[in-house]
C-alpha cells in the first residue's frame, strides 16, 4: 500500500443531503466513500461511536454517551486507525473492515461494503416472474438454490398456486444439499483462514460430489434457476437415489476426518475457543440470524419454528451452541451438515411419485413434445417466454431459512408480469453488523477468524 | 396470519407502534425496506390511509409466539422522513441505510446517516421510479442531405 489513507475525512453528519466534501488534497485514496469510513473520534457521533465500539444493546433511557466519555484507557493519540480489504484474502471477497487498534487489541470496526453492488434489485424489476430467479440465483452464490426457492415461494403466494407434492420435495431435497455443500465450503475457507490447508482440499473435495449432482439434474453447478415459480424445471434423472444415497453415506465418514483435523486439533481449538463471543441479547438486538444467533443458544430455526415446504414432515433437530464464541458457529455448521445429511436419508424414501410442476397453463409451459404437434402450444410456449404472466395485485413477504440465517423476499406486484419492487433480506448484510462487537477487545489477529466465523457471501451483502 | 397481510400505521405512531409491539415480544426485526408507488399513487388503500407516494415496510419477528408481523407506513414525497429504529432495535442500521441509499427515505435519530451500497458521492436514489436507468442515450446527428 502506497497511499496515505486518511479515513474518513471531514464528517458532514447533520445533514444527510450534504455530499461528502473534497478533504485535503493528496492526503485521500482515491475512493469516495466518505462518510462511509470510519472516522477520528471527534468527528464521530456518540451513537455511531457506541456501535462501533460494539455496544450493541440499547442504553438505559435518558443516558448520552459522550465521545469523550467512552470506558477506553487509551486516548486517541496512541491508537492508529487501519484498512482490511477490500481485497484481503480472508474477507471472502470484498469486504472491507476498518479498524482502530491499540497495539493489536481491536475497539472500533466498521465494515465498508458495496464493492459488489450491481443493482440486482432495481434489475429484478425489469425482468418477468419467469426471469426473476436468474437474477435472485445470482446473489448468494453459495446457496443459488435457497435464493430460487425463497423468490419462487413469494411468487407462488401472490399467484395462490399450490404446487405439487413432488415439486415441493425435490425443492427440499436441493436446498438441503445445497445448505451441506455451502457449509462444506465454508468448512473449507474456514479451515483455510485458520491455517489448515488439508481441510480446504477436504472441503471442497465433498463440495464436488453435490455439485456433480446438481450438475446431473440441474445442467450447471451454479446459478441454476432450477426452482421456479410453479415448481422445478426438470424431473430428477432415473437413478438420483443411488447419486444422493452415496453422498449420504460419505458425507457423515468424511465430517469424522474434520472432526481429527480441526475439532480435535489444539492449535486450531486455541484460535477459535472463546474467540469473538456475542451473547443472546446482543445477537437478537443486532437482527442477526442462522448460525450466528443459534450459536448463542437461540434455537430459531424457521424450518422448525415457521415451516414452509414439507420441513415439518421430517424428523431433524436445530443445532445450537452455548457461548456464542467462534468454536460454537464452527460447532453449529458442522452439525447442521449431519442434520441436513439425516434429512436428505428421509427424502429419498419418502419422495412421492407424480408431477415435477404444477399443470397451471397459466404459468407453466408447454411439454416439448406437444410444440411439435400443436400450434396452440408453439403460440403458448412464445406468449409465456415473452410476456411472462400477470401475478394478481399484492405485496407478500416470504422468508426461508438459508445456511447464512433468514433469506426473506418482498415483493410488490401491481398486476403486471414484472414485480413493480423485489426486495431480498440477505442475511450476511444483517449478519455482517454484529462484527463490531465480536471484534471488540480481541486481538486483530483472531478478526481473520471471526469474519470468517460469520461466514458472509459478499454477493449477497452488497447485491 | 399469512404472509400476504400486512398492517397500516401512521407515521407519527410508527415508532411508539414498534416499540409497543417490541414489549409485546416481537424481539427480532427481520426486515426493514422502502417501496416507491410513484406509478401507483392511486392504490387500492384501506380507509383513512393518506395516498403518498413512499412506504417503508418493516418486518417483525416474535422468537416467543412464532410469528411474524408486517407494518406499512406511508411517507410523502414531500418530506420522505420517519424515526429511525435503531433505538429499540440497532440491527436497523444497515438496513435503514440501505433504504436511504436505495430510495431516499430519511431516518431521524439514526448514527450514521450515509450512503452503504453506493458511493457517497453518487446522485440520486436508483429505486425511485423516476430514477432513469442505464441506458447510453444514442445521439443522432443530422445528417447533410446530398441530394
Amino acid at each position: 500500500m502506497t497511499t496515505i489513507h486518511t479515513p474518513g475525512g471531514p464528517h458532514k453528519h447533520p445533514d444527510e443531503e450534504a455530499r461528502y466534501q473534497e478533504a485535503e488534497p493528496g492526503l485521500i485514496a482515491e475512493t469516495s466513500e466518505g462518510a462511509q469510513e470510519m472516522g477520528p473520534r471527534s468527528s464521530t457521533k456518540s451513537e455511531e461511536l457506541t456501535k462501533e465500539f460494539g455496544a450493541a444493546l440499547r442504553l438505559p433511557e435518558g443516558i448520552e454517551l459522550d465521545p469523550g466519555d467512552i470506558n477506553i484507557e487509551t486516548s486517541e493519540d496512541q491508537t492508529m486507525i487501519i484498512n482490511m480489504g477490500p481485497q484481503h484474502p480472508s474477507t471472502h471477497g470484498v469486504l472491507r473492515i476498518m479498524m482502530e487498534l491499540e497495539g493489536e487489541t481491536v475497539l472500533r470496526t466498521k465494515p465498508v461494503i458495496g464493492y459488489l453492488h450491481t443493482g440486482m434489485e432495481k434489475t429484478a424489476e425489469g425482468l418477468t416472474y419467469l426471469q426473476g430467479s436468474t437474477n435472485v440465483t445470482r446473489m448468494d452464490y453459495l446457496s443459488p438454490l435457497h435464493n430460487e426457492l425463497v423468490f419462487s415461494l413469494a411468487t407462488e403466494a401472490l399467484l395462490g398456486l399450490e404446487i405439487p407434492d413432488r415439486a415441493t420435495w425435490i425443492r427440499m431435497l436441493m436446498v438441503e444439499l445445497n445448505r451441506m455443500s455451502s457449509h462444506l465450503m465454508w468448512m473449507a475457507t474456514n479451515g483455510m483462514d485458520l491455517g489448515s490447508t488439508s481441510m480446504m482440499i477436504y472441503g471442497f473435495r465433498e463440495r464436488e460430489m453435490i455439485l456433480s449432482f446438481f450438475e446431473k439434474v440441474t445442467g450447471l453447478r451454479m446459478n441454476h434457476n432450477y426452482i421456479r415459480p410453479g415448481g422445478v424445471a426438470a424431473d430428477l434423472p432415473d437413478g438420483w437415489e443411488d447419486d444422493v444415497l452415496a453422498i449420504v453415506e460419505n458425507v457423515p465418514q468424511r465430517l469424522k476426518e474434520y472432526d481429527q483435523v480441526l475439532t480435535g486439533q489444539p492449535i486450531f481449538r486455541a484460535r477459535v475457543d472463546g474467540v469473538g463471543i456475542i451473547t443472546q441479547e446482543q445477537a437478537i438486538a443486532l437482527s442477526t440470524t442462522g448460525p450466528v444467533l443459534r450459536s448463542t443458544g437461540v434455537p430459531w430455526d424457521l424450518r422448525k419454528d415457521i415451516p414452509y415446504l414439507a420441513y415439518d414432515q421430517v424428523d431433524f433437530d436445530v443445532v445450537v451452541g452455548s457461548v456464542g464464541d467462534t468454536f460454537d458457529r464452527y460447532a453449529v455448521r458442522f452439525n447442521e451438515i449431519l442434520e441436513s445429511n439425516r434429512i436428505v436419508a428421509q427424502i429419498i424414501d419418502m419422495m412421492p411419485k407424480g408431477d415435477y410442476k404444477v399443470a397451471s397453463k397459466k404459468v407453466t409451459p408447454p411439454p416439448r413434445k406437444r410444440i411439435d404437434e400443436s400450434m396452440e402450444a408453439l403460440i403458448h410456449h412464445f406468449k409465456i417466454y415473452t410476456e411472462g404472466y400477470k401475478v394478481p395485485e399484492g405485496e407478500v413477504y416470504v422468508s426461508i431459512e438459508s445456511p447464512r440465517g433468514e433469506l426473506g423476499c418482498y415483493i410488490v406486484s401491481d398486476g403486471t408480469a414484472r414485480p413493480y419492487r423485489m426486495h431480498i433480506r440477505g442475511p450476511s448484510f444483517v449478519n455482517l453488523q454484529s462484527l463490531p462487537t465480536m471484534l471488540h477487545g480481541g486481538f486483530i489477529a483472531d478478526a481473520v477468524a471471526v469474519i470468517s466465523s460469520v461466514d458472509p457471501v459478499m454477493g449477497e451483502v452488497d447485491r | 396470519m399469512s404472509d400476504l397481510d400486512s398492517t397500516f400505521v401512521e407515521r407519527e405512531n410508527y415508532f411508539q407502534t414498534v416499540a409497543g409491539l417490541r414489549e409485546d415480544g416481537y424481539n427480532l426485526l427481520s426486515d426493514l425496506c422502502a417501496v416507491d408507488y410513484l406509478d401507483h399513487i392511486d392504490r387500492a388503500l384501506p380507509e383513512g390511509v393518506a395516498r403518498e407516494r413512499f412506504e417503508v415496510v418493516v418486518s417483525l419477528t416474535s422468537i416467543s409466539l412464532k410469528k411474524k408481523l408486517r407494518l406499512r407506513v406511508l411517507v410523502p414525497e414531500s418530506d420522505p422522513e420517519v424515526e429511525s429504529l435503531f433505538p429499540l432495535y440497532p440491527g436497523a442500521e444497515a438496513m435503514e441505510r440501505e433504504a436511504y441509499d436505495l430510495l431516499g427515505i430519511r431516518f431521524r435519530g439514526h448514527p450514521d446517516p450515509t450512503r452503504i451500497l453506493l458511493p457517497q458521492d453518487w446522485e440520486g436514489h436508483p429505486l425511485r421510479k423516476d430514477y432513469s436507468v442505464g441506458r447510453i442515450p444514442v445521439q443522432f446527428k443530422e445528417v447533410k442531405r446530398t441530394r
